[in-house]
């Protein structure tokens, strides 16, 4: 790890200001879980560090028309408990619930979560080249190791995945995520905060230099009771998601309405399935819908499976919240 | 690069002049002889360096020391209360014969500990599946999973 | 030879180092800090094959240590010790520097900026059935033949009723002890001390002698606790070595752990196989024939080639026989000793044709094996020691619920969940290493036991407690073991499924003399009896019983029930054994459903190398485990009567998870570990 300066700002205009302003390679601190990491493998190099996990972004609130106001502060593991999470929003709960571990969401922020880089193998190892890490340097991964790497929307640059449960679950609530940054405030809503790759897989977000997230909010929806996070992963628990679903259903008797579907391990953003949605809408079948959506899908020598795996989760799970 | 920390550690205030790089992990090991916790990935992908920091578990291979000024660590050092020679939860991973190589043991104690007050806190009854779950951030190698789950459970229940 | 009366023996003791591991006092390698303690930090090869042209200078260090610098040392049987000698890089991860520095930070921040620069050859590193490579070694690992060939297996295969004809793969696997490879390593002068996550300290204690040029007197291996080793510590691996010369060329204490990621190239692992395994059976079921084809790999400096078709020799009656071994040389790390090495995935494969062969002729799995059960050893023809594989089987049966088994696959779906159960017998060789034991009185009631034996998870220092405490004919309490210690008398490594037993007789041999001849101490020296050991066929087996249920849209599989059963002799201590046993049952678990060490093709190099990406089992993994013995006495084993337990638990438990997969969901997977893909 390269040494680096660090402080600890006492409110996020004063954090913004340190990073924006600073003359080194300077980076927000939240929980650490994914940037201490990634320091110790030497793929972010921040020569001073602005702590924003003490700033009073740390409440989750009821907004007046029904949304949710979540602190960008708060720890995964606080949230995915939230009575108003566990109330209204179950599929957000029930995402950050299936990511990482107890004490990793005990550490992790919303902020942070929505930041994670992706867990490529070769994005990780310096040793190696990567466009993401490396502009320019190449991608082995399209034809190395890629079982868990994107089958949608990837390009010649980058196959990664983005890692996040909680984000696959925030795409499907279109969420909005609110930044401070040095020209003030602005929102960017969800799914549309995370980039494809495209020829710039370097930049995981639109967000800009000294952008500092203070706050995710979550709309009102009136069928999000009735929602769910399946994760497909290679163990029972503690490992990043082979392919997962949110979903939330409008049923009426037993017949869906209305629904929303995110995936999350297919794409380099946590992927909302609007062609599927779309079907669905149009009274299409479930299986039909999934094959809307996944009819776009260009996966790799390896992980072709993840289509008909994507597939039959998106139709057990919308099997399930029908029943 | 040094700041100055100042942390409770087992009850004991400590202040020290460290390097921001390192972690609490490193703090406890190589600067305060607390070796209880383990080093086993130093990527909070196995939680053997598992502590309770402001009495929730951490993977303190991933919290730098400098960001917790101020802040309370327990270790698995720290567990047993006043006159007690171990915790309940010590006690019983003996009895279940909840480890074999011990490299993970204290990391899986910090963790039982936090997960307790968790399921407490969220009013939650747990059943076997549902430590299993719990427990699944802290790896066992030599596998001794199914001592570690009624080893808890006994205690928790 | 007499069987000990036991007290001690037998009952389920609680670890004696248990408290000190509970209380988090239990010190392993890494954890002493000798005044003026250093650290280093390995910079590790980025290419797989050529030569390092250069490496750097930094400021801010103590030292850098390359092959251009590094002092000399003696080569010695395993190459992979002969560390920074030469600018060659034989493969990708190989430690080419190293950095020393005051603080962890420093040392780590300067492995990672030291600028190497190489010369880089092509590399061929993918196992392959085609490679053109593979060869004949003269012999294969524990002193077996390479091949064995009985009567005319060709001819009978052709004549056979029936004919199983499968390929089977398992893919590299990597211990992943949790506690790393680490050591701390002082010179007293001319004399080395060294703290070492090792399996054994008096083997351990002569090679550095070896590679030092020292006497083994002037060297010293300490190693009380040992966070799990599976095979990987059981030799020497690169950093002890690296912390001597480290040590050497600073002149201070030095501290070195190997990363997780730097584990999955230095510090061995378990090598790829392909093989191919026939059966040729009549249409009972009787097998006339059985030929098991075994490949795999190691690396240029190392000749390393497993057993894997010694299973084959053992297991099953059968008149023509065959079962051979090929090596191929690969630009990769050298693969290395573990859980099981050989049997392990030997076992895989024969134990799923025996499913195949199974369903194939109709006959229930265990009616199967017990038909073709040999009532001799098969080959060597020597009579068994004890063999008790049917009363596991039936044992198991009984337990688990096997009698109402509907053999159709994928006949069993419970909501949108195919449900199967397998069985797959487990094996492993008896094996005994001499050894040597002090027994002292202390004169106050209390006793004190040493050997350099290792306990790295096994329970073996109270398993040992136990032992010394029935010969001496006192309670455990009152007996003290010493272990972990190369000044302590020769033991060989805790490996080979062998330490209690080998250890066990020497302790037991010394306190029964202790006790007999009184005075102050006795001592007992394993050799000759060993020597004497009568001609028998020597082997432990069990019954692994596995149920599965497999999601039958996303392929998701868990292991609802592992149930093993075992005959391994006397149980010295049942608590530890059990553990022993399911956590070679838990390993196995991993093997069937998650493990896998992914070569690079590009790079050279395991690609997942740490602990996110190498998948072993998680709590929620693993529902419901458990292993029981049937009562088995054996005087022709050792004092105790006792067979080794720390690797049979893995050999039965990846065939019994992958015969439930294939009864639950009709697909047979044949190459491990059995993924999402292979289901869907």
């Amino acid at each position: 790890m390269k040494p680096f300066a660090y402080e600890r700002p006492v409110d996020a205009a004063a954090a913004v200001a340190a990073v924006a302003g600073a003359d080194a390679r300077a980076c927000f601190l939240g929980g650490g879980t994914n940037l201490v990491d990634l320091m110790k493998l030497g793929v972010e190099t921040p020569e001073r560090l602005v702590d924003v996990s003490r700033l009073p972004h740390d409440a989750v609130e009821s907004r007046a028309d029904g949304g949710l106001r979540i602190g960008a502060a708060v720890r995964n593991a606080d949230l995915a408990v939230h009575p108003l999470v566990a109330d209204r929003f179950p599929v957000l709960g029930e995402a950050l619930l299936a990511g990482a571990s107890g004490q990793l969401r005990n550490l992790a922020t919303v902020g942070g979560n929505l930041l994670q880089r992706t867990r490529c193998a070769y994005f990780q190892d310096v040793s190696k080249p990567c466009n993401k890490r490396r502009p320019g340097s190449g991608c082995p991964a399209r034809e190395g190791d890629h079982r868990n790497l994107a089958i949608l929307g990837h390009s010649e640059a980058c196959v990664a995945t983005h890692p996040s449960d909680m984000a696959v679950a925030l795409a499907l609530l279109d969420a909005e995520v609110h930044l401070l940054g040095p020209a003030g405030e602005r929102v960017l809503t969800m799914p549309g905060f995370h980039r494809l790759p495209g020829d710039e897989p370097e930049r995981d977000t639109d967000l800009l230099p000294g952008e500092l997230i203070t706050a995710v909010e979550i709309p009102p929806l009136a069928y999000t009771e009735r929602s769910r996070y399946r994760k497909v992963r290679d163990r029972a628990s503690f490992s990043f998601a082979v392919v997962s679903v949110a979903v939330a259903a409008d049923v009426d008797g037993g017949v869906l309405r209305d629904a929303r579907v995110a995936f999350g391990g297919l794409a380099h953003v946590p992927w909302r399935a609007q062609r599927a949605e779309a079907a669905l809408r149009d009274g299409a079948s479930f299986a039909e819908a999934a094959d809307a959506e996944l009819a776009q899908a260009a996966p790799l020598r390896d992980n072709a499976f993840k289509v008909t795996l994507a597939r039959n989760l998106l139709v057990q799970t919308l099997t399930e919240l029908t029943a | 690069m040094d700041a100055d920390v100042t942390l409770r550690i087992n009850g004991t205030e400590r202040s020290l002049a460290l390097d921001t790089r390192t972690t609490v992990l490193d703090l406890l090991r190589e600067h305060l002889d607390l070796t209880g916790a383990k080093k086993a990935c130093d990527h909070g992908q196995c939680g053997a360096c598992t502590v309770l920091l402001d009495g929730r578990r951490a993977n303190s291979c991933l919290v730098l020391a400098v960001a917790c000024d101020g802040a309370e660590i327990v270790t698995v050092e720290g567990l047993a209360g006043a006159g007690e020679d171990l915790h309940p939860l010590q006690a019983a991973f003996v009895e279940h014969d909840a480890f074999q190589c011990g490299y993970c043991t204290p990391g899986q104690l910090c963790s039982a500990v936090g997960m307790l007050g968790e399921a407490r806190a969220e009013g939650v009854t747990l059943d076997d599946d549902e430590i299993r779950e719990r427990m699944s951030g802290n790896l066992c190698r030599c596998g001794a999973y199914a001592n570690i789950v009624p080893a808890i459970a006994a205690v928790a229940r | 030879m007499s069987v000990a009366a036991d007290r001690a023996v037998g009952a389920p003791l609680d670890r004696v180092e248990g408290r000190d591991k509970v209380r988090g006092e239990a010190r392993y390698a890494y954890e002493h800090r000798p005044e003026g303690v250093v650290y280093a930090a390995a910079v590790t090869a980025r290419i797989a094959t050529g030569a390092v042209t250069a490496v750097g200078a930094l400021d801010g260090v103590l030292a850098v240590l390359s092959h251009a610098n590094a002092p000399a040392l003696q080569e010695v049987s395993d190459p992979e010790l002969f560390v920074l000698q030469s600018d060659r890089v034989r493969y990708r991860g190989q430690v080419v520097a190293v950095v020393v520095a005051d603080t962890l930070e420093a040392a780590r921040a300067g492995a990672e900026r030291l600028e190497v620069t190489y010369a880089a050859g092509s590399h061929d590193v993918v196992l392959r059935e085609d490679h053109p490579g593979f060869y004949k070694p003269e012999g294969v690992n524990g002193g077996y033949e390479t091949d064995s060939v009985i009567g005319d297996p060709d001819r009978a295969f052709a004549g056979a009723a029936v004919v199983v004809d499968e390929r089977y793969a398992t893919p590299a696997l990597h211990n992943n002890a949790m506690e790393p490879h680490a050591s701390l390593a002082e010179w007293e002068g001319d004399r080395l001390v060294v703290h070492d996550s090792t399996q054994g300290s008096w083997s351990e204690h002569n090679t550095l002698a070896e590679v030092f040029g020292l006497e083994p007197e002037q060297v010293r291996v300490i190693s009380p606790h040992v966070g799990g080793g599976f095979g990987s510590k059981g030799t020497p691996r690169p950093q002890v070595v690296l912390a001597a010369l480290a040590a050497l060329a600073v002149g201070r204490p030095v501290k070195l752990a190997f990363t997780r990621q730097q584990m999955f190239a230095c510090t061995g692992y378990r090598t790829p196989t392909l093989q191919r395994v026939r059966l040729g059976a009549d249409a009972d079921g009787r097998i006339t024939a059985i030929s098991h084809e075994a490949l795999s790999q190691s690396s240029r400096q190392k000749e390393f080639t497993e057993q894997t078709a010694t299973v084959a020799r053992v297991m099953y009656a059968g008149k023509h026989r065959r079962s051979t071994h090929r090596l191929t040389r690969l630009d990769v790390p050298s693969p290395s000793w573990m859980r099981a090495p050989g049997e392990c995935p030997g076992m895989f494969a024969l134990e799923s044709a025996m499913d195949e062969l199974a369903v194939a002729t109709g006959v229930d799995p265990i009616e199967l094996r017990a038909r073709n059960e040999p009532p001799r050893h098969p080959e060597s023809h020597k009579a068994w020691s004890s063999r008790n594989l049917v009363a596991c089987l039936r044992e198991g049966a009984e337990r688990f619920g096997w009698a109402d088994r509907d053999p159709a696959p994928r006949a069993r779906l419970q909501g949108r969940v195919l449900l199967g159960t397998g069985v797959a017998a487990a094996m492993y060789p008896v094996y005994r290493a001499p050894g040597w034991a002090i027994a002292r009185d202390a004169g106050d009631g209390t006793f004190t036991v040493s050997i350099a034996a290792a306990d790295i998870g096994t329970g073996a220092r109270t398993a040992l407690t136990q032992i010394a405490a029935d010969a001496l004919g006192v309670a455990p309490g009152s007996v003290h073991v010493e272990i972990g210690d190369s000044d302590l008398p020769r033991a060989g490594v805790a490996g080979g499924s062998m330490g209690t037993a080998s250890w066990g007789s020497a302790v037991h041999g010394a306190c029964r003399r202790l006790r007999e001849e009184g005075g102050p101490e006795a001592s007992y020296d394993t050799r000759a009896d060993i020597a004497a050991l009568q001609e028998y066929a020597r082997h432990a087996f069990g019954a692994t019983f596995a149920e599965v249920a497999v999601d039958a849209d996303t392929g998701e599989v868990r292991a609802r029930r592992l149930l093993g059963v075992f005959a391994a002799g006397r149980i010295i201590n049942p608590k530890t054994a059990r553990s022993q046993l399911i956590g070679g049952m838990t390993m196995g678990l991993g093997m069937a459903l998650m493990e896998e060490s992914v070569m690079d093709r590009e790079f050279g190099d395991y690609v997942n190398h740490d602990l996110a990406q190498y998948h072993v089992p998680v709590c929620a993994d693993v529902a419901d485990v458990e292993a029981v013995w049937v009562d088995e006495e054996d005087p022709h084993l050792n004092p105790m009567g006792s067979k080794g337990i720390g690797e049979i638990g893995i050999t039965g438990a990846a065939a019994a998870i992958a015969n439930a997969v294939h009864h639950a969901t009709g697909v047979r997977v044949r190459s491990l570990p059995i993924q999402i893909q292979d289901l869907l």
